[in-house]
Formats: structure tokens, sequence, C-alpha cells
């Protein structure tokens, strides 16, 4: 088997750690997902049963845990959308720099508003 | 004496073929993983609009998520069209997280057997999440009975 060369970096930059960060968040996003159509399903056990889980969601700190995971779905779906741009547009690998910055503001624009509703809903009193 | 070696990709060696080392095409998976690359991105598209709109509806309208309970999910699904929403939300979103973890799975586990069991792991919860998600989808009852009393919460016609 090969011995891995020490203290190396593949390219990095903007185009390796947005490919990193789209695998986190994708692995994140995936593993969030089976947990949730379970916690769903308990629909079908009883109404109780469904509004106990459901509740679990709402105390303050899955409030942040919610935030961090559409930060992570946010992320993914505009990176999804570069990568996208990147394959089918004709100036989308001289332009994939310039749209991870893109990127990364939207992020930044939504997730501002989002956390600021969000977490006012969930943390507000009631 | 000059001898000429031909490139071995220029598919002049002495039986007229490309050699079989050199061969891209033959013992493959045929268009598989071009099919799945695209799948990736045309799942990816409808996703982004998909789970957005999730979000949007049940996070960021009216009360939020402090509106989630279980007559939030029954009122929703009075409706085909957030049922259809759902379903469609439920299959891509898993078919596109399954390749994504298996294009990861291939990258990581240099061992043929783990590679193996890890995909024999990931591809039965998927199917199982999938098989489950849309049993609860279409066979949901808003009005639970068990052994003939109506369970508590339920939204039963009066």
């Amino acid at each position: 088997m090969p011995t891995k060369p020490a203290g190396t970096l593949y390219r990095g930059r903007e185009g390796m750690w947005s490919w990193v960060g789209h695998r986190i968040t994708g692995v994140v996003i995936f593993f969030f997902l089976l947990v949730h159509v379970l916690d769903t399903s308990l629909v079908r056990v009883s109404p109780e049963a469904y509004t106990a889980v459901i509740g679990a969601y709402k105390n303050p700190l899955m409030a942040l845990g919610e935030t961090g995971l559409v930060a992570a779905i946010v992320f993914h779906a505009f990176n999804g959308l570069r990568i996208i741009a990147v394959d089918f547009w004709k100036k989308g690998a001289k332009y994939q720099r310039q749209m991870l910055w893109t990127v990364l503001a939207l992020w930044v624009v939504v997730m501002v508003g989002f956390s600021i509703r969000h977490l006012s809903l969930a943390l507000g009193g009631h | 004496m000059t001898a000429t070696i031909d490139s071995p990709r220029s598919g002049k060696n002495s039986s007229g073929k490309i050699s079989p080392q050199y061969r891209r095409t033959g013992a493959s998976r045929g268009n598989f993983e071009m099919f799945a690359w695209l799948f990736m991105r045309l799942s990816g598209v409808v996703l982004v609009v998909l789970i957005f709109g999730h979000l949007f509806v049940n996070l960021l309208v009216g009360e939020g998520i402090q509106a989630i309970d279980f007559g939030f999910v029954a009122g929703k699904w009075a409706d085909p069209f957030w049922q259809i929403w759902d379903l469609a939300m439920l299959w891509l979103a898993m078919l596109h997280g399954t390749n994504g973890v298996r294009t990861i799975i291939n990258d990581y586990a240099e061992k043929d057997s783990t590679r193996l069991w890890l995909k024999i792991v990931l591809y039965a919860a998927t199917t199982v999440i999938i098989v489950l998600g849309t049993l609860v989808i279409f066979t949901f009852n808003p009005c639970p009975v068990v052994d003939g009393v109506p369970l508590p919460g339920g939204f039963c016609p009066a």
C-alpha cells in the first residue's frame, strides 16, 4: 500500500475548500434526513408520540442546531448550483472563484435573515 | 535500422485494434456513473426548490416551528399538493444523499470488503427510509383509532 507523503495539501484555495465544505455539509444533511424521516414517521404511531418528539425540536439548544443545519443546507444548495455552473456554463471553470465568493455572500445574507426570524420564533416567549 | 513503435492508442497494433489494457470501455458498468453524475445535478436543482419551500412554509411563516404538531402535519397532508411535494422531496433527497455517500465510500474505503459492507449498510438504510417514508405519506390517518377509541390529539369528523 502506498504511504502518504507528509504535509501535502491538494491544490488548496477556493476550489478545494468548497469541495471539502460540500462533502461535510452533504454528510451532515444526509444523517439528519434519516433521523427526520424517522421522527416524522411517529405520526403513524399516535398524535401524542409525534407532538412529544417535535417538542424536542422546540428547545433553545435545538433551535441553534436547526440554524446550523439550515446553514449547511443553504451552503450545499448554493455551492451545488455553482458546481452545475462550472460543469455546464462555458465560462464556469474560469469564474469558479468569483462564483464561490458570490455563494458565500448570498449564504451570509440568507443566514442572517433566517437566523433572526427562526431564533426569534423559537426562543421568543409564548 | 529503425523500428517503428505505434502509440498504444493509435489503433495500429498487430491486431489492428486497441490493446485490451488501453481500452476504456468493455467490462465497465455501462453509463451508470454518467447517469449518476447527471442525476446529482438534475435532482440538485429540484431539491433546492423543494427544500427551500419546505423550510419557508414550516419554519418562517406564521408561528414557525412553534406551530408544528400533529395537526400541522394533518393539515398539510389533507392536500395532495403537499403529499406529492413531500414524496418527491423524500425520494430525490434520499437518492441524492445515497449517491453522495456512495461516492465518499468509494473515495475513502480502500479495502474491497470494507467498501462492500459500507455500501450494503447504506443501501439497506436507504431502502428502509424510502419505503417507510412513502408508506407514512400514503397511509397517514388524521383520526387514528385504537380498539374503537380515537386517540387523543387526532382530527376526527364530528
